[in-house]
Formats: structure tokens, sequence, C-alpha cells
């Protein structure tokens, strides 16, 4: 395995000064900076085999083809699943379940179904099952979390039952770094004829995540989060239930036939990708698999751990900090408040010493209140952060506490 | 690079920790609620009025220290304004913290002079402002965003 500082040679963007300093970059979870190897995919792509796919007998448009869909394939092995058909590129995981409220619950769902979500949802797992209730009368129900931040699988169970029509749950909390137990939450929502989504926007960056072991039923990642360009990320499903389900969009590529009278679907993926995708997007994320696949997960989940044991222990020891989300389970995500320091000026005086956190509620509204607070500072982290830029984080928040505590 | 102490100068530092007008203006002749969802801030800014005049405005909520300071200083201003003096007192306000000119300001609001120097900081300090206006001219709740 490379060394850290040969890792975070690979990202370009790193090796930049904000005003005197060094950046320091630990916000990761909003998204994570690129490798050379993914820049240069994308760039590759559009200088020398920019064309549309799926539809020239050019060559330009059979080697973009043929990246395209190397890229659901890297994407397909990556997950663990069967084939590349269980893939299809969306923007995001937001637009995944987005398509999967509105293609598969939107006509199957009514009055009387409901849907279990819990309260350490990002907003983006909240809204489009909010959506879907008030289109088609069914009822939301939010299962419970433990102070600790830590899902509480007995209220989960409680609120699982023969209505449950969708079980819709994180896999890692992007607001507190919380893992979610995601193969036992797919049995117990199987068990009770639930169909089961994860969002995993938060896991596949840092973690091996094999869709069948898991045994869900669909699986929403993003690109950006796991090294890849923006505006790519996928939908993982299962083959039956993509096949019975209703196109998202209509447009080019998604059709078998068009005419006036009678328009047949394209197969799975197809189906689901109308209009030219973001071929270069998907280009890059598929770079962003080998990076990932060179590194190794295992490597990733160790050096990230020790982040987290180290910077869990460097923070609890600052006077005044509080440290939010101590689940037993977790990702390199901290969160945390500083006493008498309200989190967006410490963000403002992190960013000053170079350090990039986030501030806010981090888009789980529900959540920061659920904990009894409106926000808080979150340090999240990849296999280019050091423990150095978590002392660098130290000093930025005693600075924070001399100027405002 | 932009001096942090330019940004929290001891006059903002010290209305964030201690405010002076945190309360319920009473009789209350109008309220208005600010949001700022990406920060999850929230002010709610009761005023007093009477006819056109501002008698005393009070300011209620959570926030950061740029924005409980000048929710604070902003009512210090306000006392015995003019619906009008606060309208153009915004106006230069605003100029101020987004760095669109030099308006003359009362002193008071002068210490944010900084925050132009921290663009993602301006809906920080102009949240007590907008909420106020919009309440004085009838509108009961505001965003940033």
């Amino acid at each position: 395995m490379r060394q850290i500082s040969q890792i975070a040679d690979a990202f370009p963007a790193l090796h930049q000064s904000v005003g005197e300093n060094p950046l320091v970059y630990l916000d990761s979870a909003a998204t994570t900076q690129k490798p050379e190897c993914v820049i240069d995919a994308v760039n590759h792509y559009y200088k020398s085999d920019n064309a549309n796919i799926h539809r020239g007998v050019h060559q330009l448009s059979m080697r973009a083809t043929k990246d395209y869909e190397g890229a659901r394939g890297k994407i397909a092995s990556l997950l663990g699943a069967a084939s590349s058909d269980n893939i299809i590129f969306v923007r995001g995981a937001t637009e995944a379940i987005n398509l999967i409220a509105q293609s598969y619950g939107r006509p199957r769902l009514s009055d009387g179904d409901e849907i279990l979500i819990t309260e350490m949802e990002h907003h983006s797992n909240i809204v489009p099952w909010q959506l879907l209730c008030e289109q088609t009368g069914a009822s939301l129900k939010v299962a419970k979390i433990h102070d600790d931040g830590s899902l509480n699988i007995d209220s989960f169970k409680e609120l699982l039952g023969e209505n449950t029509a969708i079980a819709s749950f994180t896999h890692v909390s992007n607001a507190i770094g919380t893992v979610n137990p995601a193969q036992e939450l797919c049995l117990l929502a199987k068990n009770a004829g639930a169909v089961t989504v994860i969002d995993g926007a938060q896991a596949t960056g840092h973690m091996k995540v094999d869709v069948q072991e898991i045994g869900c039923d669909f699986y929403a990642t993003s690109g950006h989060k796991m090294f890849g360009p923006t505006g790519i990320g996928c939908l993982y499903g299962t083959h039956q239930l993509l096949s019975d389900m209703e196109p998202y969009q209509g447009g080019g590529d998604m059709i078998l036939s068009v005419s006036f009278e009678e328009t047949t679907w394209n197969k799975v993926p197809f189906k689901f990708e109308a209009g030219t995708p973001n071929i270069a997007g998907a280009i890059g994320l598929g770079a962003a698999v080998d990076f990932i696949n060179e590194l190794g997960y295992d490597s990733i989940y160790t050096l990230e751990h020790e982040l987290l044991v180290y910077g869990t222990k460097v923070l609890k020891n600052i006077e005044g900090v509080r440290l939010v989300g101590t689940a037993s389970e977790k990702c390199a995500i901290i969160s945390f408040t500083v006493d008498g320091v309200h989190p967006h000026d410490v963000g403002t005086i992190c960013d000053h010493e170079g350090v990039a956190i986030r501030t806010g509620n981090h888009c789980a509204e529900p959540l920061i209140h659920r904990l009894g607070l409106n926000a808080t500072c979150r340090a999240s982290f990849s296999i280019y952060n050091s423990t150095t830029d978590i002392d660098k984080l130290a000093t930025a928040i005693q600075k924070a506490i001399t100027i405002l505590g | 690079m932009s001096d942090l102490r330019e940004l929290y100068l001891e006059m903002v530092t010290d209305h964030a920790k201690n405010p002076r007008h945190r309360g319920k203006a009473e009789p209350c002749s109008c309220i208005g609620t600010g949001n700022n969802p990406l920060c999850g801030d929230k002010l709610v800014i009761t005023i007093n009025k009477k006819g056109d005049s501002i008698v005393n405005v009070k300011f209620d909520g959570e926030g950061c220290a740029i924005s409980i300071a000048s929710a604070d200083l902003m009512a210090e201003v306000l006392a015995g304004k003019s619906v009008n003096d606060a309208k153009n007192l915004f106006e230069g306000f605003h100029q101020l913290v987004t760095g669109e000119g030099n308006p003359e300001v009362p002193k008071k609001l002068a210490v944010f002079s900084g925050v132009r120097e921290f663009p993602m900081r301006v809906k920080c300090a102009t949240l007590a402002w907008h909420t106020i206006i919009a309440a004085l001219d009838g509108s009961t709740e505001v965003t940033t965003e």
C-alpha cells in the first residue's frame, strides 16, 4: 500500500494554500477530492473520444460506448452486483432515491401503505418519500435513534409491519458517521414483506459494500463522494424489480420503438437512462473505481479508522468540545460542538487556518434537532488525510475558543 | 488573507456574548422570523412601534456571533428611528458588508465592515436586518437562502 503522503500526492487540489496556510481538507463527506487518474479519464474522453453513445457506427462513438459501459461493469463489480444490468447511471444518490420513489413507489403505493425511514436520514432520503406520500396517500414512519446516534433497532422492528411497503435507510450517516447494520435491517424488512432501499452515498468511498450479501433491493450512491466527478452516481436494483418498474423519464435511448400510437421501452438498465447521459462522469467514476481497487477497501478502512480513533481522542481532550454521535460503529466522520462558540464561527476560524470543515445541519435537520441542536461542526476524513491534519484542526478550534469562547 | 480580527472586533464579540436586547418588545406591534436554513439559525424580532416611529426592538433565537451581534447592534441603532430611517440604514449597512460602497453608517454598524472580506458571512450579518425590514413591511417570515 502507498504511504499517506504518496496517496495525497495523487490529488492535485490538495496541494494549495488557503491564505497563508496549506489547505487541510476535512470535508470529504460533502465531496471527496479527485485523484489525477479521474481527472485524466474525464479529460481523455473529451480530448480524444468525445461522441454520443449507443448510436454511432463511427470509431469515436464506439470508444465512448465501450468506456461508458465499461464503467458500468466496474461499478457493478465493486458493489457485488450480479450483472452490470443491475446498475443504472443517475446524477447521484438523490436522483437514485427519487427514481425509486417515482418509478417503483408511485404506481404501487396507495392509502394505508407505509414507508419506513430513520431519524438519521439525509434530506435526500426524506423528501422524495414525502413527495411520494403526497402523491399516493401513503404515510411516512420514522424509526428512532439512541442518544449516541445509533439506530434503535427495536423502534425499527416495531414500526415494520404488513403495511410497510418500503424500508429506506442510510448505510452511513453523513452528519454523525453512524454505520447501520444494513444486512440485519434488510433481513428484518424483508421478513415484513417490505422492499429495501439503502442510501449508500457515505459508504462506497470508505468501505466494502456487497449488495447481494447485504440483501437489499435497491442501493443508491454518488460518484463524487468516492473520488469520482460530480453529477454521476448509480442506482443498483434487483433485476426483477427494475424489469417490472416503469421508466423514470422519457426520451431518447430509453425506447425500443416509438410511434405516435405506441412506444415500447428499451431493456434494463437503458430503460431508465433517457437522453444523453453524463458520459464523461461515468468514465470518470470508472477511473475512481479503479483507484479504489488499487488501494483496496481494507487499506482505506484501516487508514480512516485510525484517523477516526485519533481524531476522537484529540477532540475529546479539548475543553468545551462535545462530540455529537458516538455510536460504536462509525465511519471517519466526527461531528462536534464547541461550548459558547457557534459552529459557523468555528468554521470561519478554521478556514482562516486553512482547515476546511462543514458547519450547519448537514442536510439532516431532523437528526440535528433530535440531538437537541441547531447545527454542528463536522470534520470528515478520507485516505489523503493524516493525524497532522487533525492536530491542525485542534489548533484552529483552540483559536476559536480564544476568540469567542 | 482577510484578518480574523477585522471580523471579530471586540464590540462584535462583546455583543455576541452579552446581547443587551434579547427578549420580546412590549407592546409588540410587529414580529418577524428570519431563517438561515443552511446554518440552522433562527431569529425572532419584535418591534414596539408608535405610528411611524420605532420605540424599541428586541430579538430572540439562535445564531452565530455575527448574526447575534448584528441583531443586537441593529436593535440599539434603530431605537427612536423612523421606518424610513431603518430602511436607509439597512441600505447603508448592506453596502458596507457586501463591499459595494463606502456608506456613512453609525459607528455601531461600522464594526461590521470586516464582513466584506468574508462573503459567506454576509447573510449572517444581514439576517436580522432582512427580518426587521420584512416585518415593518408586513411580512412575517424571511429566509436568507
